[in-house]
């Protein structure tokens, strides 16, 4: 029993104007761009996007909006694939970036070679969040695998926070144990002590600070000390492992979308001023590592040296950790999967 | 515009004389709004996973992870919707039968949780469950249960989302109930508990069955409640919609259209049985009238 | 499914308490009353409690700061839209879908119910996840839309298509059973003394099934608003332009503004609460209308 086309015709008329009443509403606004980001450079990109609005309306680039998504970044490169029209992406992990190059050639394939420094304006670190006077005595990696310690980490297959933790474990461990199966054994002993694993790294903050869960949060650096600022330093204290894991945060302009919405000029400048030493002064404000030296010399205080290693470095690059790690029933797989 | 139907059509279609207009108008946007808004769009799920080959199909879909958190989601739902049918039995009994002071509100927040919105609900749930809420700290001090990021967390969050379901498809079954039936009962002899155990319960068995496979139906899908609650930890804590929206995030979307598939299937199969449980209620309640 | 079906209440308990046949010992009355308002309490009241007791910790100005920052207005305004736009929809069809199904007799009638249903079971997820399917980049009509310069998912569009889907079969659930009980004799009626088949609905049948029709739009437009995990799926998380405001709670709350994610929670719990007082309104009503037409 099918409908007559007049009211075949009326059903389709009426959604199309509904539709149509949806797009107006965007079209009628004015030059703006999208940044999608991972979820926890929020108050980062609070203060970049209007200092990057005053300096490109004097460069005479006219009035301007940027608009911001935040979420787990995995999930957030997803819906970039899918079709959020995002004219820049900024994450915490390239692989977010990869998926572009290959999912519809979203994003060039030398994206980290269109800015300095690998495409990564900042980087940051995984270190250890502990109680106010570590009372459990934690102090390196090896303390995370000890029974009776909790450690509360993101969920590695959907965050780069959780995800850092994890390669940062490894490569630790890697270096102490000398072999990949004394590795396994031991990040499968720290995950065994992770009561809960939350989607995000915002998550995990919560589980750690406001449910009072667990010994040890082990997150990046940044967070760490707005942590402290938001729920008061008198409670927590930061320590710094004798090795972790340098996490670059890589920023790309989704050129097909770009293109398309004539954004790219301004889309590149904006990028450019993240490198730029305003753009990295803000930076450094808000706990991330600048690339610039001289911004690093003046907030030198806020960032102890710490021995690091990079993915490419000791892991062999991001495809091959994929591939080893991360993919359907790999190692992390393996491990969480074992743990019971 | 009355278009009456022909009456070769109304011989196949339609099994008694009807003089109403406006069938084929009512029954054809019915079917093109349902095909455009519900239809097409879950055809999508099942095309999506046609192009995996079974074996990879059934590869995904009985991983130990996925196998765990359906273990889980149907354990818990099936918990949850058997708390409630205790539960909301005696709660749509003490709303027919008893009057206590502040019945009327009692009866008007039931639905609560029908309106009150999922994510809402589990943040609140949270902070009251977790170790160091309110109800979560005495439940952890006095019993020893930790029960926010667990799987008690998770049943927790979904016998929130059912109790509505058992308490409105019993009440109004328990309204119509005939007085003289039970008067009866008691006149041949029979003492309270067993007119309740032999007249009154199997009366209500169906409508509790319909309550019981709605508050499961519904908990099987729930998320926005659940993920705040349940600490989602592989193989312990994570629900079936959880894993859809990981494989989603790892930008598997194959495989989070399997396991979808696996999830409609089950939801077709809850909602044929649903309805022919309320088509046995219907007919019960009109045999005993 | 009726299960939230508009119900009309006739007060019997005094009837049961006052005759012995029929009643229970006090002190059973007076457990089953205790175990079940101690459950009662524990599940309903004390999170609505805490909604607002979070809500208000840090005072009522911050309360009315978190509810008129820029954002927090936009998911309002953005939420209210999607309402605005889904119910009417959903009240068009299940107006169309009552009156095929309990004024006409068909093959495949309970089959057609069931997938109406099929909405109400299904995991939100799932319902975020067809449309990313259809409409996305690499969906069957996605690439169509975005060369035409069209965005439905991460956009406003697949915000109201996902509203739409999960709210679909409430009102038409709701005037099922109360038009296949009216039967069709009234409307036969008008029909054969000559009225045309819209004058037959709109002086014959809607009377008859208004309150009904209003509980549907009430119950309809609380589940619009309050949704989560559909929208969230299609959403795109743009600050100020695609947060309706359970996703809006999400984000407040993760950037440790618990107070302020509260307050608007307490917006949302507080719709829930008019929605029950609406609802017992109308059921009041329908019951005195019902009371009228029999004396």
């Amino acid at each position: 029993m099918t409908p007559n086309a007049g009211q075949l015709k009326k059903s389709l008329r009426r959604s199309l104007s509904v539709l149509a009443l949806c797009f107006a509403g965007s079209a009628l606004a004015q030059t703006s761009i999208l940044n999608v980001s991972y979820d926890v450079s929020r108050e980062l990109y609070k203060d970049i996007n209007p200092a990057f609005v005053a300096a490109w309306k004097k460069q005479g680039g006219g009035d301007l909006t940027v608009n911001q998504s935040h979420g787990g970044s995995s999930k957030q490169a997803m819906s970039v694939a899918a079709g959020l029209d995002a004219d820049v992406i900024t994450m915490n992990q390239s692989p977010d970036i990869d998926i572009l190059v290959e999912r519809g050639g979203l994003v060039v394939a030398d994206w980290r070679k269109q800015f300095p420094h690998n495409a990564a304006p900042y980087t940051t670190t995984s270190i250890f969040l502990v109680r106010k006077g570590n009372p459990k005595q934690i102090k390196d990696w090896d303390d995370l695998a000890r029974p009776g310690v909790g450690v509360i980490v993101p969920n590695p297959k959907t965050s780069g926070n959780g995800r850092y933790t994890y390669l940062a474990a490894w490569g630790y461990a890697l270096d102490k144990t000398g072999n990949e199966a004394g590795a396994k054994d031991f990040v499968k002993r720290l995950f065994a002590n992770v009561p809960v694993l939350d989607g995000g790294g915002r998550g995990a903050t919560t589980t750690f600070t406001q449910r009072d869960i667990g010994d040890v949060l082990v997150t990046f650096e940044n967070e760490a000390n707005l942590i402290a600022q938001e729920f008061g330093a008198d409670k927590f204290d930061v320590v710094y492992p004798s090795l972790t894991i340098e996490a670059e945060a890589p920023v790309a302009v989704v050129q097909k979308v770009a293109a398309k919405r004539g954004t790219e000029k301004v889309a590149k400048a904006y990028l450019d001023f993240l490198f730029s030493p305003a753009g990295q002064e803000i930076i450094a404000k808000h706990d991330f590592r600048p690339r610039d030296p001289a911004v690093l010399k003046k907030y030198a205080a806020k960032f102890p040296k710490v021995k690091t290693f990079t993915v490419d470095q000791k892991l062999g690059g991001w495809a091959a950790v994929q591939k080893a790690h991360f993919a359907d029933g790999a190692l992390y797989d393996q491990i969480i999967v074992l743990k019971k | 515009m009355p278009a009456f139907d022909s009456p070769q059509r109304k011989g196949r279609f339609m099994s008694s004389h009807n003089a109403l207009p406006g069938f084929r108008l009512s029954l054809g946007y019915t079917l093109t709004w349902l095909s455009l808004i519900v239809l097409i769009p879950l055809s999508a799920v099942f095309v999506k996973t046609m192009e995996l080959s079974f074996e990879q199909f059934w590869a995904i879909v009985t991983t130990p992870r996925v196998v765990a958190s359906y273990q889980l989601t149907f354990g818990a739902s099936l918990a949850a919707a058997t708390i409630n049918a205790v539960f909301g039995l005696l709660l749509a009994w003490c709303l027919v039968r008893y009057s206590f002071p502040g019945k009327k509100i009692v009866d008007s927040l039931i639905d609560l949780p029908f309106a009150l919105p999922t994510a809402v609900a589990g943040i609140a749930l949270t902070a009251l469950w977790a170790g160091n809420g309110w109800v979560g700290s005495i439940v952890e001090s006095q019993f020893g249960i930790k029960v926010a990021f667990t799987p008690w967390g998770v049943l927790l969050a979904l016998v929130f989302i059912g109790l509505p379901f058992v308490v409105r498809t019993v009440q109004p079954v328990l309204e119509d109930l005939d007085f003289e039936l039970e008067e009866a009962a008691s006149s041949l002899g029979a003492n309270r508990w067993q007119t309740i155990r032999r007249v009154i319960f199997p009366t209500l068995l169906p409508a509790l069955l319909t309550g019981f496979a709605l508050a499961f139906a519904r908990a099987v899908g729930e998320y926005g409640s659940v993920i705040f609650i349940a600490g989602n930890m592989p193989m312990v804590s994570e629900i079936t919609p959880l894993m859809i929206i990981t494989k989603l995030e790892q930008y598997d979307y194959r495989g989070a259209t399997a396991i979808a598939t696996v999830m409609l299937i089950v939801s077709f199969v809850m909602l044929i049985t649903i309805n022919s449980l309320q088509a046995w209620t219907a007919k019960r309640n009109g045999k005993i009238k | 499914m009726a299960a939230t079906a508009l119900h009309l209440h006739s007060d019997l308990a005094g009837r049961y308490e006052s005759n012995p046949a029929t009643r229970e010992s006090a002190w059973v009355k007076w457990t089953v009353i205790g175990v079940s308002l101690t459950f009662f309490a524990l599940f309903i009241l004390l999170p609505l409690f805490i909604v607002f007791y979070e809500a208000l910790r840090k005072g009522w100005e911050a309360y009315l700061v978190a509810l008129v920052e820029p954002d927090a207005l936009s998911s309002i305004k953005l939420t209210l839209l999607a309402a605005a736009i889904s119910v009417p929809l959903n009240l068009v069809f299940g107006i169309a879908a009552a009156w095929a199904i309990a004024k006409f007799e068909f093959r495949g009638k309970s089959f057609l119910i069931t997938l109406i249903d099929l909405p109400f079971s299904i995991s939100p997820v799932v319902a975020g996840l067809i449309y990313v399917l259809v409409f996305g980049r690499t969906g069957w009509l996605g690439p169509w839309f975005i060369e035409n310069d069209m965005r439905i998912v991460f956009a406003v569009p697949g915000i109201i298509l996902a509203t739409i889907f999960v709210t679909f079969p409430f009102i038409a659930r709701e005037l099922i059973p109360l038009m296949e009980a009216q039967g069709r004799d009234e409307e036969e009626a008008s029909t054969v003394l000559g009225a045309s088949g819209w004058q037959t609905f709109w002086y014959v049948t809607l009377p008859n099934i208004k309150w009904a029709l209003l509980y549907g739009v009430i119950l309809c437009n609380a589940r619009a608003m309050g949704e989560f995990g559909a929208v969230s799926v299609v959403s795109g998380h743009i600050r100020g332009e695609t947060n309706t405001m359970p996703l809006h709670i999400e984000i407040v709350y993760n950037e440790y503004k618990f107070s302020a994610a509260f307050a608007v929670a307490s917006l949302l719990a507080i719709l829930a609460l008019v929605t029950l007082v609406l609802k017992t309104f109308i059921e009041w009503r329908a019951t005195q209308t019902l009371k009228r037409s029999k004396t």
